[in-house]
This record gives C-alpha cells, structure tokens and sequence, in this order.
C-alpha cells in the first residue's frame, strides 16, 4: 500500500435532469479496476452513488458496463493506471441514476409483469 | 401499492431458483421469478468455472452410491443422509436433463468427459470449456426459463420479508430497486433460492449479492437453520495481484496439474512442518494448507499481502501454456506473469455448508416455505466436496419446484391462502420509515459493512476460539440493536441503493449471529469449523446443530443426524 491517490471524476444526475461531475480521491492499490474505486467511493465517501455491479472479481455478470474515458468499458476490468479518469453513464440507454443506466432485458422488469397481469 | 399475486414466488434467480422456476410451471403452477440483482446473473452460479460431480459413470464405472461414500466422508459424520442421498442419487438426472438443453458438457469421443477433483475417488466431474461451466449453466437455464409462459421473471426485485399465517407462508415483500417503492406478492408458496453468506467475510469469493439473505428470509419467516457453523473456505484462493475475470479458485486446478510451489513471505516451503507432506505435488488436504497459510502469516511470515506465494517460475512457458493456454494469456493481460513472478493466495471463504432446514421435499417447518440451492443446510455436513454446489442447485431446485407446485395444486381449494395486506404492515412501514428519512449525503452501510467482515475474517473464520466468538458475538448483537436502526439510507429515491444496503446488513447480522452463536457452542474441531481451545473431534458432538429465532433472538439447539442407510453398489456390476 503506497499513500498515492487516484482522482475519479465522475458524472453524476437524475433522468430528465442535470448532471454534474463530481471528483473523488481515491486510495490507489496495485491494478486496481474502476469499480473498486466505485465502491471504495460509496462505502467511505458517498454512500448515494448509484452503480451496479454484482461479481466484481468474475468478469461474468456484465452489470457494471459504464463509460471510462469516453470509451464503453466495464468498470470491473478497466483499470485505473494514470492518476486520472472520468467515469459517465452508458449513453445510449435511458439513465436511471448517476451511472446506472436501464439495462435490465424489457421482460425482465416489473413494470412489465404488472402489464401482463391484469 | 404494488401488489401481485402468482402460485409460486420463486426468491433469487441462480442455478438452483431458475431450475425450481422451471420444474413448478412444468407442473403447472404460475411462477414469479424474482431477483434482486439481473435474472440468472446476480449469484456464484454464472461466477463458478470449475466443475460439477456427477456418477453419470461416462468416464469409468461409477454410481451414485459412491458419490454418496466420499459426500458422507467429507461431511465427517453430519451429513443429513436423506438429502446427501437425495442429491448424489438425482445429480444424473438433472444433468442428462441440462444436456438436452444443450448446456454443453465437455465431450471426448461419444461420452462426456469426467475429470478428477479433490476428495473424489474417481473420475466423476463434468464441466463446460473453456473454464466456462458457471457461464454455460446460467445462460441455458435463462434461456428455459425465458421460454415458460408461466413464469414471470423480475430483476431488481430485492424480497426483504416473507409473509407467514399461522405456520403458513403467504408471501413476501420486496423493494423495486428502480424506484425504491415497495411492492407485495402473494404466493401459495415460496421457494428460498437467494444463495449463500460468503460475503460476510472479509476474504472472500463472493458477488455482490451472497450476504446471507435466504437464511436471514427463513429465520425471520419462523424457519430453521441448520449447520450453520460451517463455512468452507477455499486454501489457496487468489489475493494478490489484483486480478479480474478469472475465477479466485482457479489455482487449484494449476496446482494440480503443474505442481505449483507454495512458499512463505522468505520464500521457504512450509506445508512439512505442518504435518502434511507437499514436494510440488498437490496432496496436502484443505484444512491443513489453510492452516498452515495462516499460522505463517500470523508468524509474521506472510506474504507481502498477507498470505503466501505460489510459484510456478521453476515451470518453462511451454508447459505452462500447453497445461492452461489462453489462461496464461488472461493472466498477462492483468499484468500477471506467471514464469517471472509468483502470485499471492490464501485462504478465501467460498461456500456455505449450513442452511435452511428442510425435509426431503425440500419444505421447511413453516408449511409452503421451500428452499433450494445453496440456501439448503445439510447435504454437505461438516464440508462439501468440489463440484457438489452445482450438482446441488439443480437437484434441489428441481425438487423445490416440483413439490411446491404439487403441494399447491393439491391444496388449491382447501387450504386458506389467502393474502392479509395487516401482516404485510410491518414490513411495509419499515421500508416507508427508511424513505421517510431522506439523508442528503454521506456515508451510509460501508464503514459497518466492513467492520463486520474483518470481524467475522478475525474471530469467526477458518481458527476459532471462545474469547473472540463470545467478542463478535456481543458486537454482533450491537450492530443489530444500536447501529443499524440509526443508519442511514442517502439518496434512496430512484435506483435505491442505500435502502437495498440498509436490508442487505440487516440480513448480514443476522446471518453473522448464526455462525457465530452455532461456533460458539461447537465446542470441538470437526471439518470446516476449526476451534483452537477446541482441537480435537468430540464424538459426542456429532449432531446437527440448529438455530431458529426466538422472540427475535437467536437461539441453537441439538438434533441427532438424518441417517439413511445405503449399499456401496459394486462397479463391475455396474459394468
Ligand atoms: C467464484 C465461485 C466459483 C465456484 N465454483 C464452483 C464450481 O466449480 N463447482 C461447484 O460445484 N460449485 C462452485 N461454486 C459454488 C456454486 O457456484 C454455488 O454454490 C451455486 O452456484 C449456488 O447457486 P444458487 O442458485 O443456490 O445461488 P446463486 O447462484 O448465488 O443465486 C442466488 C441469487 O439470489 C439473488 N438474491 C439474493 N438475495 C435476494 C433477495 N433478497 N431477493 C431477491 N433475490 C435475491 C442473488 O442476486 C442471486 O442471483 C463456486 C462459487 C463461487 C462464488
Ligand atoms: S461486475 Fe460483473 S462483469 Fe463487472
């Protein structure tokens, strides 16, 4: 464990709403992933930070894909080597909340089983 | 308010509750599948890249009596027969039923291929190339469970409470993640497939969602559990250097081809001086390299990240990648190199042995609460045998379904299932109360999150002793009467992440007091719970030990083994 830190800029915002980017130091360990930068955000400095992720070491669940950079990455491989990087919500799905886009299959939701109800 | 109404409500959607799924609209029920995370992605099941055990006998004679004889040996003496048998004796089926569905077994020639594993006595498990067998399972079942009329699938979904009458389960809340509005199911039965606990501890392999919600769900609900005590970690799971895509349990299978060197923070071998015999071939049972790993790190000759090396530099690249191809290539691209450098592992909690306490049909003593999967207490005993998780998700979950939806077809017009919005009220209120709050900002489980891991890490994972049980417990208990009510759930309006953190510790502590209250009173060394005032196995102990809630507190009990008496079947007559 070294004292560096790394600062993670991250877009924050509502649907329908303004967004913002927000910066967080983050402690740096050795090939840390953007997600775990996420985490360590939500766990130490801003619990509200809306991300999803499930199985952060597997590389399986493919929940957490966000945008590194600009570039479309999933959080838990992009790695964070520069002392810089600006994580944003996927652009072309609807967002819910900071990085949290829907993604979830159209049959999959809720909404769409109290459609089917009635 | 949200309310829906289904036959059965199925709780999580790994392996074991989209089999269940399928089995209960096979026989006709209407089912709501219901996951907390995305539909068949949340749990281990799509993490798992190992292998399943199996006697389907294609690789050489076996039967499932002998998968039974190694089950019962690893469980050392608390296995519960009836489910042990159960699981060994159905595991062809659902696997021959998995490859119909072309899940793709491994083939070699006109069989399936089977590939020794720690602790079995043949050739017995199958898997999915390319180290893809969690993956392959997850996506077939999802594409079955997809293709059922009767069955209505819910990401995002999280259930916080189940709802029960009388000894009678009649249905659960939960929380839509999108908009953190609760939402009421009724179901004429429900089938506990959340997963396991692994998350509560500090090494781990867990996903985000294995914080020990099924058995937190059961005990509230008025169920059992059993077993719970036993939790298995994994010897040499991977720390160090941060790795991603790559199951933390893959060195095993590396160890076992390749003869990895295991060495301490000075580079010395150490296994020999702790009874077990090493000499670069993998033969040191789970419990004493796990042992030894640790008792070097607490020797202050740990490795650097607080575990010990593994080496492969004394093997040339060429045997390395003809043994692991394009894994040797995974590896570089996190930075690993695996003929320049060694990599660090210790000891990782990777499976829950205890669980729900249920009969053979899978049903728990609250009448119309089932559980499949890892959920399930029992099967496995004291510990599991590589490759059994998975045999397990599917046998248990195929039951689950089957009997909860026969059970309701049956008692479709006697029984009084009716849903009572008034039982729901509480849960309710709870969820409206912690809206009510609206916290602006700042930190919300995460600092008690991890307290809780590196206490149970400390003091209630592989060595055990009364001092530290009797101190987490007491911390425990604090956590659940003090710190949670006073948290906080910030920003928890859409995509309520908090409110779903909030109940995510609620089910941990509880979960956490289980294990901790079952070590307690274990007051010998049996399988995976290692008591060091303990050392010895007390054959007086060899009992289940359960645990249920009463007026809200934990407390655990003795019961004597299911034993079902069995004949090893002969292998040349199975010939
Ligand atoms: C990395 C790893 C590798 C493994 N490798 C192997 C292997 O090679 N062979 C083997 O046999 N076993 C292996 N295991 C163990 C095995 O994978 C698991 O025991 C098994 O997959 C569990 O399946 P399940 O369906 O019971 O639970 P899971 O697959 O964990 O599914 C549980 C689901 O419930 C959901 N859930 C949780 N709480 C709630 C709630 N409150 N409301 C709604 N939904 C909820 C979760 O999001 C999740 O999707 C491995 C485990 C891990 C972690
Ligand atoms: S967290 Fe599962 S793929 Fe990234």
């Amino acid at each position: 464990m070294t004292d560096r830190t790394v600062t993670l800029n991250v877009r924050r915002g509502e649907a329908g709403g303004e967004s913002r980017i927000e910066s967080f130091e983050v402690p740096y360990a050795e090939n840390m992933s953007v997600l775990d930068a996420l985490i360590w955000i939500r766990a130490y400095r801003d619990a509200s930070l809306a991300i999803r992720y499930s199985c952060i070491n597997a590389n399986a669940c493919k929940e957490c894909m966000v945008r590194v950079d600009g570039k479309v990455a999933y959080a838990c491989t992009a790695r964070l080597g520069a002392g810089e990087a600006t994580v944003e919500p996927l652009s072309n799905k609807p967002l819910l909340r900071d990085l949290v886009t829907d993604i979830t299959p159209p049959k999959e939701t809720l909404a769409h089983a109290l459609a089917g109800e009635d | 308010m949200t309310h829906l109404a289904t036959d059965i409500l199925v709780v999580g959607a790994g392996g074991a509750g989209m089999y269940a799924a399928v089995s209960a609209a096979r026989e006709g029920a209407s089912v709501v599948l219901a996951d907390k995370s995305l539909v068949g992605r949340g749990g281990a099941t799509i993490m798992a890249q190992m292998t399943v055990a199996v006697a389907v006998g294609e690789q050489e004679p076996d039967d499932w009596t002998h998968h039974l004889a190694d089950t019962l040996a690893a469980g050392r003496g608390l296995c519960n027969e009836e489910l042990a048998q159960i699981l060994c004796r159905e595991a062809p089926d659902r696997i021959r039923e998995m490859d119909t569905w072309k899940v793709g077994w491994a083939r070699e020639d006109d069989h399936m291929r089977q590939v020794m594993a720690p602790g079995h006595g043949i050739r017995r498990c199958v898997y999915v190339d390319f180290l893809n067998t969690g993956p392959a399972v997850a996506k077939t079942l999802r594409t079955r469970v997809a293709r059922s009329d009767a069955i209505t699938r819910i990401s995002e979904l999280a259930v916080v409470d189940l709802v029960v009458r009388q000894g009678r389960v009649l249905g659960a809340v939960a929380i839509n993640l999108a908009d953190g509005a609760p939402v009421t199911i009724a179901a004429k039965a429900v089938i506990l497939a959340a997963g396991g606990l692994t998350k509560l501890y500090r090494r781990n392999s867990a996903s985000a969602n294995m914080g020990g919600d099924s058995y937190a769900l059961a005990l509230r609900a008025g169920a059992e559990l059993v077993d719970m005590e036993f939790v298995q970690f994994f010897p040499i799971g991977h720390l160090a250097p941060r790795l991603v895509g790559m199951d933390p349990i893959m060195w095993d299978p590396f160890r076992y081809k390749l003869g990895g060197r295991l060495l301490n923070g000075e580079m010395e071998e150490f296994i020999e001086n702790y009874g077990a015999s090493d000499s670069g071939v993998y033969t040191a049972p789970r419990d004493i390299a796990s042992f030894a790993i640790l008792s070097e790190v607490a020797a202050g000759r740990g490795s650097p990240a607080g575990g010990a090396y593994l080496s492969f530099t004394h093997i040339p690249e060429p045997e390395l990648r003809q043994a692991f191809g394009p894994v040797i290539d995974r590896l570089l691209a996190n930075g690993i190199d695996l003929t320049r450098r060694p990599i660090e592992v210790s000891p990782i909690a990777h499976y829950h042995m205890g669980g729900i306490r249920v009969n053979g049909e899978m049903e728990s003593r609250i009448e119309g609460l089932f559980a499949a999967g890892e959920a399930v207490g029992g099967a496995n005993g004291a510990n599991r045998l590589s490759g059994n998780a998975i045999s397990e998700t599917f046998v248990f979950g195929e039951r689950a379904g089957h009997f909860a939806a026969t059970k309701v077809a049956a008692r479709a017009t006697g029984l009084d299932f009716e849903w009572d919005h008034a039982l729901a009220k509480p849960a309710l209120d709870g969820i409206a109360a912690l809206e009510a709050r609206d916290e602006a900002k700042g930190p919300g489980a995460g600092p008690l999150f991890t307290e809780l891991q590196s206490m149970m890490w400390d003091h209630v994972g592989l060595l055990r002793d009364a001092a530290g049980l009797e101190q987490a417990l007491a911390r425990l208990v604090r956590m659940r009467t003090v710190d949670l009510p006073a948290l906080g759930t910030p920003g928890s309006h859409r995509f309520a992440i908090t409110v779903q953190d909030w109940f995510d510790l609620r089910a941990s502590l509880l979960a956490a007091e289980a294990i901790t209250a079952s070590a307690l009173a274990r007051t010998e060394s049996r399988g995976a719970h290692q008591r060091e005032d303990h050392p010895e196995t007390d054959p007086s102990l060899e009992k289940n030990q359960t645990v249920q809630l009463e007026d809200g507190e934990i407390a655990t009990d003795w019961v004597d083994v299911v034993r079902a008496p069995f004949e090893l079947a002969s292998l040349e007559a199975a010939e």
